[in-house]
């Protein structure tokens, strides 16, 4: 269980959340929607504890993130894989070695034959071909680079998943790819997800429940339904830039 | 109305809460460092293979630029030449100059351009592209998988490149020395054997340990805490080879002060 209350983080001048509560229950998927620059990646990073929240809390599974000395932060990370919204992979190392680095049993990650084995399996989680690891990232397309990024998050068996930007700078096919992917690893592994998004389209397409984050704070949470049903106007003039949620199917 | 313009308090104040923001980071940087001495499973082949990067990526550039600096010590030191001293003291002077001082800190602040540069422009990029949150994201240090690699390689390296720079320069110095003036190997095998102290070596080395450490931690602490994408990664390219720069002269001032009277 993911529970954010009264998150707030300002950089400079600037409050990018003003006392956000957030919670994401076992086994569901949420999507995390907002315009570009609200503040919804600097959320996520606070789930894993890339960044620390000026004040209020944040807890998953009952430990206070912010408060959680190197060594239990970093077993705590080994729950929680992230995927980053440009892949973030290590230029340096092909697709195989950092597939590997996912692996959070040190044992495991030392077991060459274990590795390799692991390394093709995510890599087929992903739909790609075990040949795959051999490459390196510049040699990879953009979908290819966060299919690999979400075989490195996955590589560990983690708990839960975070996404930033799964999507973005994809073309329509590729994205439907990727969503397609999201769904089908959360009904795979069992994870529990938060989608950080704003396709709406691909979020009411993966999520179980959906949150809107604005102006710094979370507008709305719910259902898809009740998303669509929703009569805030800046829930309706977020979702109505992207389609006419009537035209979806309930 | 608000006066405007410069404000030397105000400006001293950000200068002063800039300079302790930035020993606090270096600090916490250090102490991570010393945390993650403890996983030397990934440290040390880590080092392994950035050290042999270092070491033969410079090789070129160190003995280029030693047989050059011994060569003209050795023709600057004909050009000043008074007859009335014995020739033996060429010897002497060259072999000294090149060891206690030209050795090390023409080779520290070459490399704090060829190393600095490179350590503080890789992290940088790895911090602007999140390839650094991404390691810790994953429940890694990245103390031990990117920083001490570099500083061990760095501290480690720098000393081996000062002993083959200080060999190449004395050579060539006297090389050089014999075509401007009537100088003979005895002469000079003699004046650079009879002042020579087994502690200007080890001096040597100390300075060219310090320059190492110094190069690695800085140019690792001004990229890892890159910040604004390329511009961030140029300014910390630029800061890492200066600041080096600027340390390896006051340390020289610092250890020829403390280990030399």
């Amino acid at each position: 269980m993911i529970e954010l209350r009264g998150v707030r983080k300002r950089f400079g001048e600037q409050t990018v959340l003003g006392g956000v509560n957030f919670d994401v229950r076992e086994g569901e998927t949420v999507a995390l929607l907002g315009p570009s620059g609200s503040g919804k990646s600097v959320l996520l990073k606070h789930i894993n504890g890339l960044l620390r929240p000026d004040a209020g809390s944040v807890r998953v599974d009952d430990l206070e993130v912010p408060a959680l000395r190197r060594e239990a932060l970093a077993a705590l990370r080994t729950k929680i894989g992230y995927v980053f919204q440009n892949g973030a992979l290590f230029d340096s190392m092909n697709v195989f070695e950092n597939i590997r680095l996912g692996l959070s049993d040190e044992s495991k990650y030392r077991d060459l034959e274990y590795s390799r084995a692991r390394v093709i399996e995510c890599l087929r989680l992903v739909n790609l071909t075990p040949e795959t690891q051999e490459k390196y990232p510049a040699q990879l397309s953009g979908g290819m680079r966060k299919r690999v990024g979400i075989a490195r998050a996955i590589a560990g068996a983690p708990k839960y998943l975070l996404y930033d930007e799964p999507t973005s700078g994809l073309d329509p096919v590729n994205a439907d790819v990727i969503d397609d992917l999201v769904v089908r690893l959360d009904d795979e592994l069992g994870v529990t997800s938060v989608v950080v998004t704003h396709d709406v389209r691909g979020a009411f397409r993966v999520a179980d429940r959906l949150a809107l984050l604005y102006d710094a704070t979370i507008v709305l949470e719910g259902t898809p339904e009740e998303f669509k049903q929703s009569d805030d106007p800046r829930v309706r003039a977020f979702l109505e830039r992207d389609f006419d949620p009537t035209s979806f199917a309930a | 109305m608000a006066a405007s313009g410069f404000h030397p308090l105000r400006f001293i104040g950000r200068l002063t809460l800039g300079g302790l923001a930035h020993i606090g980071r270096l600090s916490l940087l250090s102490a991570e460092l010393f945390r993650g001495m403890a996983e030397w499973r990934i440290w040390l082949p880590r080092t392994i293979t950035e050290s042999a990067s270092v070491g033969v990526g410079s090789l070129f550039i160190v003995l280029l630029i030693s047989a050059f600096a011994g060569a003209v010590t050795a023709f600057q030191a004909g050009y000043q030449w008074q007859t009335s001293l014995p020739v033996y003291v060429l010897g002497t002077l060259i072999t000294n100059t090149i060891v206690l001082e030209l050795g090390p800190v023409l080779i520290g602040l070459v490399l704090a351009g060829r190393i600095g540069a490179r350590y503080a422009a890789e992290l940088g990029t790895m911090r602007v592209t999140e390839q650094i949150d991404a390691l810790e994201s994953l429940g890694r240090s990245p103390a031990s998988h990117l920083i001490i690699p570099r500083v061990l390689a760095s501290t480690l390296m720098l000393p081996v490149l000062v002993v083959i720079a200080d060999v190449v320069a004395v050579g060539f110095g006297w090389i050089g020395v014999k075509q401007v003036l009537p100088v003979t190997d005895w002469d000079f095998s003699y004046g650079a054997r009879y002042f020579w102290r087994p502690f200007d070596a080890w001096y040597s080395l100390i300075k060219a340990t310090a320059f190492g450490w110094a190069i690695g931690l800085i140019s690792c602490y001004m990229g890892f805490n890159t910040q604004q994408g390329a511009e961030g990664v140029g300014k910390s390219a630029t800061a890492a080879v200066v600041t080096s720069s600027v340390i390896i002269l006051l340390l020289n001032t610092l250890l020829a002060r403390i280990l030399l009277n």
